[in-house]
């Protein structure tokens, strides 16, 4: 009866509980952050010249030009489009033996380490420098590009499929195996229909990145619509560059869209 | 003996239909694909593609002495690439949170006008690579750090955005509710509510995403944005190939580095 209800409450701390590891860990940020900000020279009066450019570049935007370089942003778009296309399809293509191999629960414990490694160098290198290194020994054009994307999905659709290949009930592939059935066959009647709707998704979700990353590596010489944009952006023609951009924003929304809807279809 | 005769039949996986469909299909892409490549290789030069091994093999052998003494040269812009990402991922978040709230349907103040503004802002980030965005920030602002922190920044907004608005629409409404039921305005719901429960996946995707903007801060100095692929663009162009194979490595281990912290940190938080 004696004891007063408290009148103020205070929110307990959620991650970190120390409070001593709690002020350091702010000490340290701050430390950080006037180091960090201290080393970015910023040359002011150039960023001031430059908010003209940033105007006209905005400017260009809301009023974007299609037609007067239209033949060069079809040629990009074309080859950004087929370039996306053959290289989903020969990097999934590529990827499904390699992911088969990296999965732990079928695959020999040799060819797993093989097919792993490949996966992982894959995925550390970037798009960009895979492809400055194939302008280098393929030429410039889409073939060096079609080959980057190809790469990079292997890395991409072979690591998710062998997550999945090995995360799949092991009670329908006894059931396959107790009727005799051989290796290749336990792979086409218990792994394939459990993991192929997923498949399907990713190969999707993969064309809609290779697009993406279509645009970016025309940068370094990998053709496609990143090569159109670069000539457009050093020769200050903003408003020819702001229909690529838009061009290349309405495509990706298209294939999010169409993509999502068609994964809810096939799952 | 009728009745036998409808045993006889072999048991197949698909139907007749379906199979016929599945054919198709397959077919129609076989054709898209054909079609794609003939378009897409119609200008390629096959010399050059030919001569490939070659030129790898010449390339191989260029690079393979790594110039380790090169090393100590791009301790300074390692550390701006740092920078880069981290600073870049600060600014992302600080513009994606609100557009995080105003795009999450429970909490969006107008889901008429404000959300579908959101909504484009976080697909237009999204859908443009930070490459891009610093080709664009260097052309307006100049060369050097400053143009690729925003870079990073401008491409973080649509990937946090887009999982941190996800995160706030699976919020449990009951605890929302009880809250509300206490009388609390509405920045007092936000803040009891709402904020703790996406805290951890918001440090979650934070992190990740410094993950992801420690890689791409690497390549942005190809377009002048600063970093150490400035000096990967000087090493390019001078064709320097063994200094080349020292960034590359010294690229590599730093991704390596920065997985495995946000791995461990992701683990701990989550």
């Amino acid at each position: 009866m004696s004891s007063a209800y408290p009148t103020s409450w205070k929110r307990p701390p959620q991650i970190i509980k120390d409070r001593r590891w709690r002020i350091a860990i702010q000490i340290g940020i701050v430390v950080y952050l006037v180091l960090a900000i201290s080393t970015v020279d910023v040359n002011w009066a150039r960023v001031y010249e430059g908010l003209e450019r940033g105007q006209r570049f905005i400017m260009g935007f809301l009023q974007p030009d299609f037609t007067s370089r239209w033949r060069d942003i079809s040629t990009g778009l074309v080859e950004s489009l087929t370039m996306t296309l053959t290289s989903t399809v020969v990097g999934v293509a590529i990827s499904v033996p390699i992911g088969i191999g990296a999965a732990r629960n079928i695959a020999p414990h040799w060819i797993y380490a093989i097919c792993r490694s490949i996966i992982a160098v894959s995925r550390a290198l970037q798009e960009i420098i895979i492809a400055i290194f194939l302008v280098a020994m393929f030429g410039f054009g889409p073939f060096a590009g079609f080959l980057t994307l190809s790469f990079a999905t292997i890395g991409f659709i072979a690591k998710l499929l062998a997550d999945d290949i090995e995360e799949i009930e092991e009670a329908q592939a006894e059931a396959i195996r107790a009727t005799g059935a051989s290796w290749w066959q336990v792979v086409n009647y218990a792994v394939q229909p459990q993991v192929m709707p997923r498949l399907i998704g990713l190969s999707l979700y993969r064309l809609d990145i290779n697009f993406r990353e279509s645009a970016v590596i025309g940068i370094v010489g990998a053709g496609g619509i990143g090569a159109t944009l670069n000539t457009a952006i050093s020769r200050y023609e903003y408003d020819s560059a702001g229909a690529i951009l838009l061009i290349i924003i309405a495509i990706v929304m298209v294939a999010e869209y169409s993509s999502s809807y068609l994964r809810k279809f096939l799952q | 003996m009728t009745e036998l005769s409808h045993h006889s039949q072999i048991w197949t996986y698909r139907t007749p239909r379906a199979r016929l469909l599945l054919w198709g299909g397959w077919l129609a892409l076989v054709a898209l694909f054909v079609y794609c490549w003939q378009v897409m290789t119609a200008r390629t030069m096959w010399v050059f593609v030919w001569d490939a091994p070659t030129q790898a093999a010449d390339i191989g052998s260029r690079m393979m002495p790594p110039r380790w003494s090169y090393l100590p040269e791009l301790m300074g812009p390692l550390w701006d690439t740092i920078n880069i990402a981290t600073l870049g991922t600060l600014g992302g978040v600080i513009m994606a949170v609100p557009i995080a709230f105003v795009a999450a349907r429970n909490t969006s103040p107008s889901l008429l006008i404000l959300r579908p503004i959101a909504l484009f802002i976080i697909v237009a980030s999204r859908s443009i690579n930070s490459l891009i965005w610093a080709l664009l920030l260097v052309a307006i602002i100049g060369p050097g750090l400053l143009a690729g922190i925003i870079a990073i920044a401008l491409r973080s907004i649509g990937f946090i955005g887009k999982l941190l608005y996800e995160a706030i629409e699976e919020t449990d409404a009951k605890q929302i509710e009880a809250i509300t039921a206490t009388g609390a305005s509405g920045v007092q719901v936000l803040s009891y509510a709402i904020v703790p429960q996406i805290m951890p996946a918001f440090w979650g995707i934070t992190v990740f995403r410094w993950d992801i903007n420690i890689r791409e801060s690497a390549i942005l100095g190809l377009v002048g944005a600063g970093g150490i692929g400035l000096k990967l663009n000087a090493s390019l162009n001078t064709l320097a190939w063994g200094q080349i194979s020292v960034i590359l490595l010294l690229i590599l281990g730093t991704v390596v580095v920065s997985e495995w912290v946000s791995s461990k940190m992701r683990h701990a938080i989550i």
